[in-house]
């Protein structure tokens, strides 16, 4: 059977290029960064170089990048890093976050923080004066996603960071869903020009743009001070410990390289959506009135379950994805997606859209064809739909 | 053109995986689906060691994952959470409250497997869908679905399967219903399933230890009814007080330990009276009825009866049929049965299930 993969918000494939400097750095790389001899200093050459790399993706300096293990490590370092012995013992952040950001805040709750969960309008938007307006003199982090993973919704992170800073708090952004996908200047000076976010964290995962899985980074804004998760050597100048996965870290600067290059359209998913919207009757386009990545989109067919649609679609080779899966691997509907407003049955009869750079238009027009039939047959059989 | 598809309802457990594996291995063209119905966690109150092992426990789900990974076959998992706790959970502790014992496997069957999944498995494009129960369905000559006992009459689970309609028989398979247990787990163990020799799974699947009273108080609490005003008198059947009693919910009819009174006579619940929220007590001898009526009967292996006719009677899931004689009434639905020898403890909420020797031919709710 042919497959079709529309997820790639959930993760990407691997690039072939990427995948071969990996393979040669799997085998020929074996040393310790932290080791004095030669290979060593060709394993520290290697990470010195994805640190720069990582650093161009961003606009940021080599210095303020550190290594994790991926997006989760990057924002639980962002937030318990920045607030674990801080006097400041309130911390805002939205409805929206991915559970990585949400699950961190919901832990230092428990630890005696307060948190404020300021929510999003029926685009998925996050008003800038809702963040405004939770701040408190004690605010010591505001942590808001730059875009939505299952909403592809692309917040005012500089204007959010700006109302922050002047309260006297810290700005980290889940910038997860964004890296690869839209250009990235988190420092403060092209704030004017338009394109600059001026945050003091900012956490990426190199899987989301064709790096391996277990390599990210946080970018730490140079004068930020950092409490480390992990204890144990020196490494990552002494906020993450643990030796560093090279060859893996390695292709991510590789892939955060080719990320910086490409100018990822939205010209496939715009197709998509047109094609949806005359195939299909009864569907409503979630959150497509904000300014959005260009890869995303979300769908709420009316009177189906989004579950057994994305099983029907799986069957016939399309990979697509609806809420978000729990530990057993069943759907629960999206928290996201009851944030803008949807009801419990709107929210389960979603399904996202994710696009990458492999997908092109007979394959939008094959998985159109195919959701139109699986739509079809899912009415047919709802008690819901009339 | 590939073999129609058909969805095999999988719970991690020895009987549904042997069998999705023997009909993998006769070449049918299967997918394995889990229904994630109760969260063993959602009660803390009730949590323990053994919530683990039991039904849609992450343990199982692993299981059916990786009976699915060894026959090489697609494999999801459907939350029918909300489903469940509507048509299973709320109605099992409405039952209990209103002084009735039910048979909460039964309202799984009619209103989740064979109704939601059901439509579950053909919105993904399965027609058909297969189960592990111990059961046998086949077709007369007139084309009406007759379902059977099992070959295995230890396993057999048509108490629990009466009330399937015939459009839902039309579209069900129970490839194990011509196998004794210890064949199938023979089976499951020459194809090498890692489950062959898991434990069969026991009692009610969201209820962990059997503590169902206490299932019933943590899911009250959690929703927040009020749980006081539960209490009440224990009296004879000559309308004695004998005692006092903490909510008609920990008892059933015919059950002798737990009452907390001392008599000369072994004491038994004869009823339970919700209303006026006292426990009727009385002898062995006084738990003996030789006629009850059924309700919302579902007739499966013949139409309806206008006529009396013979047949034998399982009253709860342990029980030898028993002779008797079926009365029809003026409603299909509603059917009297009187029994050649009194029977002990027809307990109100509990199925009545009509056989005819291996034929299933009817089934009912004790009124």
């Amino acid at each position: 059977m042919q497959r079709y993969y529309f997820d790639h918000n959930a993760t990407t494939p691997i690039a072939d290029s990427v995948l071969e400097l990996f393979s040669k750095y799997l085998k020929d790389c074996s040393g310790n960064a932290s080791s004095i001899h030669y290979h060593g200093q060709q394993a520290k050459m290697l990470l010195e170089q994805a640190r720069r790399q990582v650093a161009g993706l961003l606009t940021a300096s080599p210095k303020e990048i550190v290594f994790t293990s991926g997006g989760t490590e990057a924002d639980n370092l962002a937030i318990f890093g920045t607030m674990r012995g801080n006097t400041r013992r309130h911390a805002v952040t939205t409805t929206i976050e991915h559970p990585a950001v949400l699950n961190a805040f919901a832990q230092l709750e428990q630890e005696g923080f307060a948190v404020t969960y300021v929510p999003c309008d029926s685009q998925g938007t996050v008003p800038v004066h809702s963040i405004a307006q939770a701040l408190r003199p004690d605010t010591g982090l505001v942590s808001v996603m730059h875009a939505n993973n299952e909403l592809g919704t692309v917040q005012d992170i500089a204007a959010m960071a700006d109302v922050a800073h002047q309260a006297g708090a810290l700005f980290h952004s889940d910038g997860v869903q964004a890296a690869g996908k839209i250009p990235i200047d988190v420092t403060a000076s092209a704030v004017s020009s338009g394109a600059g976010l001026g945050v003091d964290l900012y956490a990426i995962s190199g899987h989301k743009f064709h790096a391996p899985k277990g390599v990210g980074a946080l970018y730490v804004r140079k004068g930020v001070t950092l409490q480390p998760l992990l204890f144990g050597g020196r490494h990552e100048q002494g906020r993450r410990a643990g030796t560093e996965n090279v060859p893996a870290l390695a292709a991510m600067g590789h892939a955060a390289e080719i990320a910086k290059k490409a100018n990822m359209s939205s010209q496939l998913r715009d197709h998509l959506q047109r094609q949806l919207a005359v195939s299909i009757p009864d569907i409503r386009f979630n959150a497509v009135d904000a300014p959005r990545i260009p890869n995303t989109l979300n769908v709420c067919f009316e009177g189906i379950e989004g579950e057994s649609m994305v099983i029907s679609l799986d069957l016939k080779g399309f990979s697509v994805s609806s809420g978000a899966a729990c530990s057993s691997g069943a759907v629960e509907p999206s928290h996201v997606l009851l944030a803008i407003g949807l009801t419990r049955a709107q929210a389960k009869a979603s399904i996202r859209f994710s696009l990458g750079p492999a997908n092109d238009m007979q394959q939008v027009d094959n998985l159109v064809e195919a959701v139109a039939a699986s739509c079809a047959q899912l009415r047919r059989l709802s008690p819901t739909y009339a | 053109m590939p073999e129609p598809l058909i969805a095999v309802a999988m719970s991690g457990g020895v009987d549904s995986s042997a069998a999705a594996a023997m009909m993998k291995h006769r070449g049918d063209n299967i997918v394995g689906l889990t229904m994630q119905l109760w969260n063993q966690r959602r009660l803390p109150d009730l949590a323990t060691d053994a919530t683990n092992g039991r039904c849609c426990s992450i343990d199982d789900v692993y299981d059916a994952r990786y009976v699915a990974q060894l026959l090489g076959i697609p494999y999801y998992v459907v939350n029918l959470e909300e489903q469940f706790e509507q048509s299973v959970v709320k109605p099992f502790v409405a039952d209990y409250l209103a002084g009735r014992t039910p048979v909460p496997c039964t309202m799984c069957n009619n209103f989740i497997k064979f109704d939601q999944f059901l439509e579950m498995a053909a919105g993904v494009g399965a027609d058909k869908i297969a189960t592990g129960h111990y059961a046998r369905i086949q077709q007369d000559e007139n084309g009406r679905y007759q379902m059977l006992r099992s070959v295995d009459a230890t396993k057999d689970q048509t108490y629990f399967l009466f009330g399937l309609t015939q459009d839902m028989l039309a579209r069900t398979m129970f490839p194990l219903g011509g196998f004794n247990k210890t064949e199938v787990r023979q089976m499951a163990r020459d194809l090498g399933l890692p489950v062959a020799d898991k434990g069969d799974s026991q009692e009610i699947c969201f209820v962990p230890n059997g503590d169902y009273a206490g299932f019933i108080e943590a899911y009250l609490k959690e929703t927040g009814a009020p749980l006081s005003g539960l209490e009440g008198e224990v009296v004879t059947t000559d309308g004695k007080v004998i005692g006092e009693h903490s909510g008609v919910h920990h008892y059933t009819v015919g059950q002798r330990r737990g009452l907390g009174i001392a008599a000369r006579e072994p004491l038994y619940v004869i009823a339970t009276e919700p209303q006026s929220k006292r426990v009727v007590v009385g002898s062995n001898q006084d738990l003996l009825t030789s006629q009850l009526i059924a309700r919302d009967v579902n007739w499966i292996s013949i139409p309806a009866i206008t006529e009396p006719r013979r047949a034998q009677v399982r009253i709860r899931n342990r029980h030898v049929p028993a002779a008797a004689t079926l009365l029809p009434t003026s409603e299909p639905s509603r059917i009297e049965v009187q029994f050649d020898e009194p029977q002990r403890a027809v307990t109100p909420g509990q199925g009545a299930v009509i056989y005819d020797g291996e034929l299933v031919l009817a089934g009912g709710w004790i009124a």
